[in-house]
């Protein structure tokens, strides 16, 4: 028998980035209790590093901006492959979520009359993300934070859930682990969130941090929910590529919001020479108009280096490719030119980008006020995820939720910037109100000891396997440099094939990795515990990929370069454990949109 | 490729020692990254605690060459190579294990510290108006990521080890970024001065030193908070007839 601790909750929330805090906050708000599990430390999380904003159509800046052009930016941005409802509700329902965000203390740049500044970014057409600086994310989960504190919410910091608990076909709690002496924790819970964030950790090339392991998507998976769009995974286009220890680490969009502008070795602004063609009508066609774009001109377009993120991405590695990239693999990105245009420049750049100026400064001994910075494209968001309801965000297994970067359906084919943060607070909050519902509405269901022990003996296992078993760092670099190889951004029939065959002979090696030293705060352990959801999630990307026979958005096949299917129609990948336990993928067909739904996106260009 | 050797702190609070290890460097190196390549090669069950690797979390404090620092800001460049880096955990909260101490004790004093109570909204919309000239002295103690450099080597918390009676400089820094703020309505001052100990602070500097995001704690936070203290409680006149009435 196992030994363990148990903590009763109504409601169990995995993650405390934005998304888990913010469902946490919500499923508080009445006498219920609710339990917060994260692997880092209370204000860690992920959601700290985001940086350009949060997008929402306040119309503070423009008065033009509504809910139906955010609608109708996101699903074009996201190739029409979105949750037409689910881009409602966050189109909607955003500017609340950030105006209450302010009531719990959060100070956002102003305007000129004392409301909340917005800025530019790819993809929106009007100015619409509501920032700090270039420091949005840590503003947004202090705030939660601070006011989450004081809810009655029990969080567990550092520490990892390993499985989620089931009886029936219900969910029931969750099995964990504590970092510091390495003891089991048992949750039991009548409904169960999952916040956890995404995957980056199984790519080379990621600006994500040692949590992004995939394990809400793991989780969700093994528990019987379904994956969707595995196969989108955004490459941001800009991030750092020198020095090599700093390679993959996020360069923010922000920095081409303000007039930053993307050139290839030859000085030539390289993103005018491919304008796809949903964004003629919305792209400036000269430098000058761009420029004014940056600086509020309303009747000036956005200049192409603010086009999506998969386009961008895909231009910056054809320079490279065609030998007009950067010394070390990158292209340019400028903001210091922008001294020509206004004085003060270099003070301008150190106010409007200051995390920026100290990265580059400090990281790289650039001084981006003087010279360009050296940028290329990074692992940094799955679009896929957990299928889940649109209004509840609940998956197809009875009491489990997930909102954030772990659950899918907003962003389809590609995530707009900001509208992760927005999603992460939208969500969040539908994700903890309606899981709290359910746990109003359904009682306790008992756990299965005998589940609990396989789990404990699995969980051990590293321990007990031979000491010449390999090493668990060495595996997940082994798995990282496959991925990054095979399933990046350039993919093919071959390559997906090899990287299935690559990920199966690594699960052998997973399976008999060795953990040195004892439980307690042990990094090689819980590196040979992640192992399992990256390969988990590593499988589900490349099958989905191998699935999908065209190039849409994030996912670009080199065997089949058009948009789309011949006969096949718009469709989502899906991802389930089928009866035997092996993974198996299916199609589903994208639902006609509504006709009022149409009638909004033909109505906003 | 270049070697260096790097003196780490390992074990827990029963027993640690210096343990030497040697690893390769390269260009642009942190010192964070030469803990990860010893931990991936070498000593597996390593404990360090990291996450965003840019400064922005303040997850990765220890004391590098016993300076207090963010470990994946610190580039080995601006170290003496050709002697061994110290890495050891910061000296004023217990070891859990090697370079991870336990910081529980700061997130139970912020629990405590009365929260934001905004004033009712300006517009009907639920929104508040403020001037961005207002909002830029909180935005600076907004920054502070919570790496708690500044409470590690404060003398106060570091030497006299007053947890009960004394808050530490990120707390006054909180203190001063909701006392500040244009719109909320609590009072703090009985606090600061009585259970916050604002009064052991005797303005050496040390926190806004170690600052990584370079925010002037004592001269913006810290002192305008004593100064608050003392109009409120220190009357003057008061105080005279304290001193010579016995």
């Amino acid at each position: 028998m196992a030994s363990y601790e148990t903590f009763d909750y109504d409601v169990l929330i995995i993650g405390a980035g934005g998304a888990g805090l913010r469902a946490a906050i919500e499923a508080a708000t009445g006498d219920l209790k609710i339990g917060l599990v994260c692997k880092s430390l209370l204000g860690k999380a992920h959601t700290v590093m985001a940086e350009g904003g949060v997008a929402a159509a306040l119309a503070n800046v423009d008065e033009r901006d509504s809910w139906r052009v955010h609608f109708a930016d996101t699903m074009r941005g996201g190739q029409y492959l979105s949750d037409a409802r689910m881009a409602e509700l966050h189109a909607k329902e955003s500017p609340d979520r950030v105006r209450e965000l302010e009531a719990w203390g959060a100070l956002f740049d102003r305007t000129q009359d004392g409301s909340i500044l917005q800025r530019n970014f790819g993809g929106h057409q009007y100015p619409r993300l509501a920032h700090v600086g270039d420091r949005t994310g840590l503003e947004m989960i202090r705030a939660l934070q601070d006011h989450g504190i004081h809810q009655g919410i029990e969080v567990h910091m550092e520490n990892t859930v390993v499985s989620l608990l089931k009886t029936g076909d219900r969910v029931s709690g969750a099995f964990g682990y504590e970092r510091e002496k390495g003891r089991f924790k048992i949750f039991s819970a009548k409904a169960v969130v999952l916040a956890t964030g995404g995957v980056g950790k199984a790519y080379k090339i990621t600006s994500n941090s040692w949590e992004y392991t995939g394990d809400g998507h793991s989780l969700a998976y093994h528990a019987g929910a379904e994956l969707i769009d595995m196969e989108f995974v955004q490459f941001h286009p800009t991030g750092m590529v020198w020095p090599p220890s700093v390679r993959g680490i996020l360069v923010t969009e922000g920095v081409r919001g303000e007039g930053g502008i993307l050139t290839n070795s030859e000085g030539n602004r390289f993103m005018f020479d491919d304008i796809p063609e949903l964004y003629v009508n919305q792209t400036a066609d000269n430098p000058e108009e761009g420029w004014l774009y940056t600086q509020g001109d309303r009747e000036a377009r956005r200049p192409p280096e603010l086009l999506t993120r998969d386009h961008v991405a895909r231009c910056i590695v054809r320079e490279v490719q065609e030998g007009r990239g950067s010394p070390h693999g990158g292209v340019f990105l400028d903001i210091a030119w922008i001294k020509e245009k206004i004085p003060n420049a270099p003070e301008h750049i150190r106010r409007k980008l200051p995390s920026m100026y100290h990265q580059f400064k400090e990281l790289a001994d650039i001084d981006i006020t003087e010279e360009p910075m050296e940028v290329g494209p990074t692992t940094h968001y799955i679009m896929g995820g957990i299928r889940v309801d649109a209004d509840t965000q609940m998956t197809c297994v009875p009491g489990l939720f997930a909102a954030g970067e772990c659950a899918a359906g907003l962003h389809g084919a590609n995530r707009l910037g900001g509208n992760s943060l927005s999603d992460l607070l939208v969500f969040g909050k539908r994700a903890g109100e309606y899981a709290a519902q359910f746990a109003l509405e359904n009682g306790t269901v008992p756990l299965e000891e005998s589940e609990i022990d396989t789990i404990a003996q699995h969980v051990l296992k590293p321990f007990d396997n031979p000491e010449d078993g390999d090493n668990p760092y060495e595996i997940q670099a082994q798995l990282q440099e496959k991925m990054q190889e095979l399933v990046g951004i350039a993919r093919s029939q071959e390559s997906l094939t090899q990287a299935l065959q690559e990920i199966q002979s690594l699960r052998e090696k997973a399976d008999n990795v060795h953990a040195i030293g004892n439980r307690e705060y042990n990094a090689g352990w819980h590196t040979a515990l992640d192992l399992d959801c990256l390969l988990t999630v590593s499988e589900a990307t490349a099958l989905a990929a191998l699935e999908r026979k065209a190039s849409i958005g994030a996912h670009s096949r080199d065997d089949f370069p058009e948009k789309e299917e011949p006969g096949a129609g718009k469709y989502n990948t899906i991802v389930r454990k089928d009866n035997d336990g092996v993974m198996a993928i299916r199609r589903e067909l994208v639902p006609d949109l509504t006709e009022e739904y149409q009638q909004i996106i033909e109505e906003m260009g | 490729m270049e070697k260096a050797t790097f003196r780490i702190w390992r074990g827990d609070a029963s027993e640690a020692q210096f343990v030497d290890y040697e690893t390769e460097v390269s260009e642009g190196m942190v010192v964070l990254d030469a803990v990860h390549r010893i931990q991936a090669e070498q000593a597996n069950d390593l404990a360090v605690r990291w996450n965003c690797k840019a400064g922005k979390c303040g997850s990765c404090s220890a004391e590098v060459n016993g300076n207090p620092k963010l470990m994946c800001m610190t580039r080995l460049n601006d170290l003496p190579l050709d002697q061994p880096v110290t890495v050891e955990p910061m000296r004023a909260f217990p070891i859990i294990k090697d370079l991870v101490t336990d910081v529980s004790w700061n997130f139970k004093v912020k629990e405590k510290m009365k929260p934001f109570t905004p004033r009712p909204p300006d517009a009907e919309d639920g929104t508040w108006r403020m001037e961005q000239e207002d909002i830029d002295h909180v935005q600076e103690f907004r920054k502070c990521i919570e790496c708690f450099l500044c409470q590690d080597v404060c003398h106060v918390l570091r030497e006299h080890d007053l947890h009960d009676e004394f808050i530490g400089p990120r707390f006054f820094v909180y203190a001063a970024s909701l006392e500040m703020h244009p719109i909320d309505t609590e009072n703090r001052l009985e606090e600061l001065k009585n259970e916050d100990g604002i009064g052991y602070c005797n303005i050496t500097k040390c926190c806004t030193k170690v600052c990584p995001e370079h925010i002037t704690i004592t001269d913006n936070a810290i002192i305008p908070l004593k100064e608050r203290v003392v109009d409120q409680f220190y009357d003057p006149i008061k105080k005279l007839f304290r001193v010579f009435g016995g």
